[in-house]
């Protein structure tokens, strides 16, 4: 497999399908791991550090993870690559703007994803299209296995799986649940989910992780504690009573939305619909919030002609470092915008 | 007794070793505080000095001067960045990081969940008993929410659960 093959469709978790797709776009589960005897990143020196990216890059290949894994050297890469990852959620924008040796590995349909040298020495994770924790769970701690078979994870009986920052330490795990909540945005009822979120110490981020906006209505739900409950035990809480009550949350919404204001519903759908379809130049963030529109639209049936896949594809091959990737050349301020419009023209008017 | 300097009573008793030699001294309280040599010269906060004798007997060093001498960080260099330099400093620093953790952790003190299968570094039987720990852990957190949740049958087969793996 080789990196541009990524380029011309949607990864794994983009799919638009698994459980409860309409609202749950992506389940992700990541772990913190680091090799015991070396220290942590921040404390590592060149040579350490390449020794690392070496030992890990070698057990990923020994571990076979997934079939026909890629692994991109990031230190070589080039930057329109790494964006391209960040992009696809297979690395972290810090693991983009880092220096030194450090690389990414990746399963084929892109659920896997291994990074080497990130702030710990591996970060592995298991994305799933919909709300499907238990199944990344199951995949994710059978990866950690294998790779424990040739790697000394760094443990302590009292604190678990040592981790370069305290925050992560104990499980090491991260549970996200990326959600589409048009109907909660529109409705000004938003801040319902960070209250829900706050009262079960919940972070709530962005498309993009830490320190992101929720742009294009998405957003993410994720532990905080890793130390002092099971790994099963925060995806169950997840599973049963988390998602399950912003869920709801979005779906009485939509439904108010439906029945009380169907007028200005269809106005905002059809509208963000008509923009991106005549439109001359578009922004990214503004892309994402009419594909949002229109992505809630066909969900509820508001929109017929549309094909919901090709909503759900845009979303990710409009990004600047698709858009560049796809068209093959380096692109930006208004010559990127009108290229973006063209490209989705042509996508929805082919229809 | 009256003061050797002047014939008020003598309420302050000194005794200091000189070159081997024990020399006793009987003062008044005004002549004590006019000698210099006899009265320690800082006047330290109580506060100040406890801290001070707290951390001398707890082992522990003044805020930010702790180091791993493993990786060489300092407490203050982790507190800047946030980020640890090496596994030993969950060692080194326990003290000032237990209470950072408990907060971030929503009052978790203890690893619950898994454990490395395999760990060639350390020997076999102290995996075990890690992985016998946190199992313990486990199971009496169980029981408690069972209890909460008042499934008594469920609370009393992890009870024997409990006693089987603590006898093991």
């Amino acid at each position: 497999m080789k990196l541009n093959d990524l380029t011309t469709h949607a990864g794994e978790w983009l799919r638009g399908s698994g459980p409860l797709s309409d609202i749950v776009i992506s389940s992700r589960v990541r772990l913190a791991r680091n090799v015991g005897g070396f220290p942590f990143l921040a404390r590592c020196t060149r040579s350490q550090r390449q020794a690392l990216e070496t030992k890990i890059r070698g057990a990923i290949f020994a571990a076979n993870v997934a079939p026909r894994l890629l692994y991109v050297d990031l230190e070589q890469a080039p930057d329109l690559d790494r964006q391209l990852l960040v992009e696809r959620h297979l690395i972290s924008k810090q693991h983009k703007d880092a220096e030194g040796a450090r690389g990414v590995a990746i399963g084929e349909n892109e659920s896997v994803s291994i990074m080497a040298n990130e702030e710990d020495h591996l970060r592995i994770q298991v994305m799933r299209s919909g709300l499907q924790l238990e199944e990344a769970w199951q995949e994710i701690t059978g990866i950690d296995d294998r790779l424990e078979s040739s790697l000394d994870f760094s443990f302590h009986p009292r604190f678990g799986y040592l981790t370069a920052c305290p925050t992560n330490v104990g499980t090491g795990i991260r549970v996200s649940v990326m959600l589409h909540l048009p109907a909660l945005k529109l409705t000004g009822e938003i801040e319902k989910v960070y209250r829900a979120a706050r009262d079960m110490k919940l972070a709530v981020r962005g498309l993009y992780g830490e320190g992101t906006e929720a742009t294009g209505d998405f957003y993410q739900i994720s532990n905080q504690t890793t130390l002092g409950r099971a790994e099963e035990e925060i995806i169950s809480e997840f599973r049963r009573q988390v998602i399950p009550k912003i869920i709801d949350f979005e779906q009485h919404a939509r439904r108010a939305l439906i029945s009380e204001k169907t007028v200005a519903l269809d106005d905002t759908v059809c509208r963000a619909l008509g923009i991106l379809r005549s439109a001359r130049l578009l922004k990214s963030e503004e892309t994402l919030f009419l594909l949002s529109h229109v992505r809630m639209g066909v969900n509820l049936g508001r929109v017929k002609d549309v094909d919901i896949n090709k909503i759900n594809e845009l979303f990710l091959l409009t990004r600047p470092a698709h858009l560049q990737k796809i068209l093959g050349k380096r692109m930006d301020g208004d010559i990127r915008r009108a290229a973006r419009a063209d490209f989705i023209r042509a996508r929805l008017n082919g229809n | 007794m009256k003061c050797e300097r002047c014939n008020k009573p003598a309420t302050v008793h000194l005794t200091e070793i000189q070159a081997g030699k024990q020399i006793v001294k009987h003062l008044c309280e005004q002549c004590a505080t006019q000698n210099d040599a006899l009265v320690p010269k800082t006047h330290a906060p109580i506060n100040e000095l406890l801290t001070n004798f707290v951390l001398a007997h707890s082992g522990l060093q003044k805020e930010g001067t702790a180091v791993c001498e493993h990786c060489g960080i300092t407490w203050s260099e982790f507190r800047q960045s946030g980020l640890l330099g090496c596994e030993h400093d969950y060692t080194a620093f326990d003290k000032e990081l237990s209470p950072l953790m408990q907060r971030a952790h929503d009052n978790g003190t203890h690893h619950v969940g898994k454990t490395p299968l395999r760990r060639s570094t350390s020997g076999g039987a102290q995996d075990a008993s890690a992985r016998k720990q946190v199992d313990l852990a486990r199971l009496r957190r169980e029981l408690a929410k069972a209890v909460e949740t008042e499934d008594y049958e469920r609370a009393a087969k992890l009870r024997d659960q409990i006693k089987e793996a603590e006898g093991a």
